[in-house]
């Protein structure tokens, strides 16, 4: 399966971002074959509204079954669960050390946004 | 005659000066107040309650029937108002600017529209003046004042003169208010922060084509930057406001600058036939 993580930057040591609908990259890992692919989110950074929205539909696109990341707002959340994409939380640490915490099943799922709107 | 009030930077006096031109007005005249978000003309003005009406935008609404799940309205809508995961579309109304594209590009002719309502426009007198007072106010939580705006103009009668109070900044909202009058009055202080926001303000009446003046409040107060940008950029300036614990005082019981400082009176009611003059 392919799981999605909200990155500042596009190599498996990069810090996580903490935003969600912002974070300007998504390093999604393939965990059947150990390899990483950054999807660019950057036209999302500067888009006046929906940013979570348009982000969760390019999450969508790429297939990814989970979807790792610190805050995660209600509209985001609303469509990831219509995907049937599962939302994990960490909170700080490089994109490889969320990967192996989310493998070690360390990471908690998250059912209902953890901040609001616009956070 | 339609005259805007705006102003880059907030708090600079655009009410106060609005509510001053249209209480001194020597012709039957109309307030309308323009800044949605905070309306504050009627704690100056006092109007008698009238009429109010709700303002509602449209809102698309998906047929589920008949929708494909084919996903082009959601690829069309820049707002990202509508999300499609090959499912028929999930739609966020607050998001919705009822530009009305995901209609025209459902092949499957699924979309209907709802009205969703957005704020109030209530129409008053105030008693002492007979000042038709007109106020738009946005619903909390709603973010689209451009509709809210737009209708309160629309209640405007045709009287001779109108005072658009504007809302601050340079974007959408301000833009509604002032795109259609006659004349506009950049309202600033002589603050570096005044100077800034009346330097974007300058540009965005420029691009619309709109003649203005520049008032500056408090003028005896800060610095020179304001007047030096006005005198080297060929920027009018209309009137100069005195900073006045008086006017402080009138101010905080819910008073107007002409009754703070009586002098104005006169300079108010002469200001749109000086404006009249310098239309081009």
């Amino acid at each position: 399966m392919k799981v999605a993580v909200a990155s500042s930057g596009r190599t498996p040591d990069s810090q996580l971002d903490s935003r969600f609908g912002r974070a300007p990259v998504f390093m999604v890992y393939d965990t059947d074959t150990g390899e990483y692919k950054a999807v660019d989110n950057g036209m999302n950074l500067n888009s006046a509204q929906g940013a979570g929205i348009q982000t969760a539909q390019n999450i969508a696109a790429t297939g990814a079954q989970a979807v790792i990341g610190a805050n995660f707002g209600p509209k985001a959340v609303l469509v990831l669960q219509t995907a049937s994409i599962k939302m994990y939380l960490c909170q700080s640490g490089t994109v490889a050390e969320a990967v192996e915490k989310f493998s070690s099943g360390e990471l908690q799922e998250l059912t209902a946004a953890n901040v609001r709107s616009h956070w | 005659m339609r005259i805007a009030v705006a102003s880059g930077k907030g708090g600079t006096g655009k009410t106060t000066v609005a509510v001053a031109l249209a209480v001194s007005s020597g012709v039957p005249a109309q307030y309308v107040d323009c800044d949605v978000e905070e309306p504050n003309g009627s704690i100056f003005l006092k109007p008698r309650a009238g009429s109010t009406d709700t303002v509602s935008v449209q809102v698309p609404e998906i047929d589920e029937e008949r929708c494909t799940s084919c996903g082009r309205c959601a690829r069309f809508c820049r707002f990202n108002a509508l999300v499609s995961l090959g499912t028929p579309p999930l739609v966020f109304p607050e998001l919705c600017h009822s530009c009305g594209g995901c209609e025209i590009v459902c092949p499957a002719d699924a979309i209907t529209w709802k009205d969703v309502p957005v704020g109030e426009v209530s129409i008053g007198e105030d008693t002492r003046t007979g000042l038709r007072v007109i106020q738009g106010k946005l619903k909390v939580g709603s973010v689209l004042a451009p509709p809210v705006i737009k209708a309160a103009k629309a209640a405007a009668s045709d009287l001779p003169l109108t005072i658009l109070d504007s809302p601050p900044g340079t974007s959408c909202p301000v833009i509604e208010a002032v795109s259609d009058a006659d004349y506009v009055l950049l309202v600033t202080e002589p603050t570096p922060f005044g100077l800034h926001d009346l330097k974007l303000a300058v540009e965005t009446v420029i691009e619309l084509g709109l003649p203005f003046s520049v008032v500056i409040n408090r003028a005896d107060e800060g610095d020179d930057r304001v007047e030096d940008y006005c005198r080297e950029n060929g920027v009018h300036v209309i009137l100069r406001i005195p900073h006045s614990r008086r006017v402080a005082e009138v101010y905080s019981r819910g008073g107007t600058l002409v009754e703070a400082l009586p002098e104005l009176r006169e300079v108010f009611r002469a200001m749109p036939g000086v404006i009249e003059g310098r239309l081009p």
